[in-house]
């Protein structure tokens, strides 16, 4: 079994949807996650706040120094994620493509690194 | 495997195309033995064998034909599967077109990576580091090895035609200086055209894309005489291959009883009625526009909608034709501009014609095409 992370992406320049769209996104995430559940697919998921209520946190000279907003600065952002353990690429694909119907946006697939457990 | 026992690809290759025509003409009537893989590698085996015996000297023949006889009948359904795992699994859509193309080549086509950097104009290291990605992409994202079910066969069988046809066309779509080193990319498309008819031969598209393949490769040597592109209407239709072309018919025969039409199949219709005609003054527009309104059916876009303005200029009139194309959009695209060209001069706007031509040139990347179109320019700018 692999882990793999399904990424929401909303594209450049996208608008929230309006409320009625958006209930309906809303509650076709959630029941998708209901059947990730039920599959035994499902590990986690989440929607995230929008980056500007992001902090980034580095080491400089032995002190933390925090700046406000995502690591990454772009038009592009990530919404939500989500954690499926299926047993290949097809598998994740799959219930990627689903995700992608559900939040009518992009899905980015990637795959964690194995580790010794 | 042939190559195993007789340590000679040409010859191998040489037997199982034998092997391969008299499938072809067979099948038709016989139709496809339940296992086309094992009644190929016995066939190709008996021929290896004859022409052993009519060619080689003693000691080699009785080696030889010892070895052959030892030829065990593999597992038919292990290669078979394996072979199509193999080919599932370079063309997925997960890997970018050039890494399926470049994983295929090297991987089903056996071709060495200086052997494929060369024919596709790359530096061997920029290759290698293409199937070295590609290779990390599959084992990291873990893409399975496997062959897709029932239910995503389809959209994967495009993937993988669409594959061997890239390669085809870049194989096809020659620089005069490159040409030799070319035409082993059509050659390669073909043979990994004939392989998938052998294990997937109820595909009906797979016989539609190798017949499309053959029905074009066999008009090759017309193609460029002195270096210089022929058109299809001037070509000299004795310098055109009848064996390929014979076994592109025998296709479309088998693809036209099965009735279930597909892209590939439609466009090898297309051809096989160009080159029915004895003559190019004698082409059967009718049929070809009627070939053409089916495919823009099934798989409408802006270059089908392009070539189907071809047609219909000759069976309704270069002005109607103007006005399809001046609807299309493919300002990058070099065979548009060519195509308004031609329409533009035959209704006399030699102008707009010549700078057409001009357009058509500067979007284009193939030496000899090039050169054809700068003639084209400069014969109208001289009005």
């Amino acid at each position: 079994m692999k882990q793999y992370l399904l990424s929401v992406c909303y594209p450049a320049g996208s608008a929230s949807p309006p409320p009625a769209a958006l209930t309906k996104i809303m509650s076709d995430v959630i029941a998708l996650q209901k059947d990730m559940q039920a599959a035994g697919v499902w590990v986690f998921s989440g929607g995230l706040h929008a980056t500007n209520s992001a902090t980034v946190l580095r080491h400089e000279n032995g002190n933390i120094v925090l700046t406000d907003g995502p690591f990454i600065e772009s038009k592009e952002q990530i919404g939500g994620i989500t954690i499926v353990r299926v047993p290949d690429l097809d598998a994740a694909l799959l219930w990627a493509g689903k995700l992608s119907s559900a939040t009518t946006t992009p899905i980015e697939v990637r795959p964690f690194m194995e580790h010794a457990s | 495997m042939l190559t195993r026992f007789l340590g000679d690809i040409a010859f191998a290759e040489e037997a199982v195309q034998e092997a391969f025509v008299i499938a072809l003409a067979n099948w038709p009537t016989t139709g496809i033995p339940p296992s086309p893989v094992g009644w190929l590698i016995t066939t190709a085996r008996n021929k290896a064998l004859d022409r052993l015996r009519r060619e080689a000297s003693r000691p080699e023949r009785q080696h030889a034909a010892q070895l052959l006889n030892e030829v065990e009948q593999p597992e038919e359904h292990d290669v078979h599967d394996d072979h199509l795992r193999l080919i599932f699994t370079c063309c997925h859509p997960a890997l970018a077109p050039d890494a399926q193309v470049a994983l295929t080549l090297r991987l089903i086509g056996g071709l060495s990576t200086e052997e494929i950097a060369h024919a596709f104009l790359l530096q061997p290291t920029t290759l290698a580091q293409r199937l070295s990605r590609a290779k990390a992409k599959i084992r990291d994202a873990n893409i399975p090895y496997r062959v897709p079910d029932a239910a995503e066969l389809p959209t994967r069988l495009r993937a993988v035609l669409a594959v061997v046809y890239l390669i085809f066309n870049e194989g096809y779509s020659t620089s005069a200086a490159d040409r030799m080193l070319r035409t082993e990319l059509c050659d390669e498309a073909i043979r990994l055209g004939r392989l998938l008819v052998a294990l997937l031969p109820q595909e009906s598209e797979i016989l539609g894309l190798l017949a499309l393949m053959l029905l074009t490769d066999a008009r090759r040597d017309a193609r460029v005489r002195g270096g210089e592109l022929v058109l299809l209407s001037d070509q000299d239709r004795s310098l055109w291959d009848e064996t390929k072309m014979e076994e592109g018919r025998v296709l479309m025969r088998i693809c036209l009883t099965r009735n279930r039409p597909g892209t590939y199949q439609l466009q090898a219709a297309i051809n096989a009625v160009h080159i029915g005609s004895p003559s190019a003054a004698n082409t059967d527009w009718q049929q070809i526009l009627q070939l053409y309104d089916q495919l823009v059916a099934i798989a409408p876009s802006a270059v089908v909608a392009l070539n189907r303005a071809v047609a219909v200029a000759e069976v309704h009139g270069v002005e109607r034709a103007l006005q399809l194309v001046e609807a299309i959009d493919l300002p990058k695209y070099h065979l548009y501009h060519a195509v308004r060209a031609d329409l533009l001069r035959r209704v006399g706007r030699t102008a707009d014609a010549a700078s057409a031509y001009r357009l058509a040139f500067e979007n284009c990347r193939n030496e000899v095409e090039r050169g054809f179109l700068m003639r084209q320019h400069q014969s109208l700018a001289r009005h």
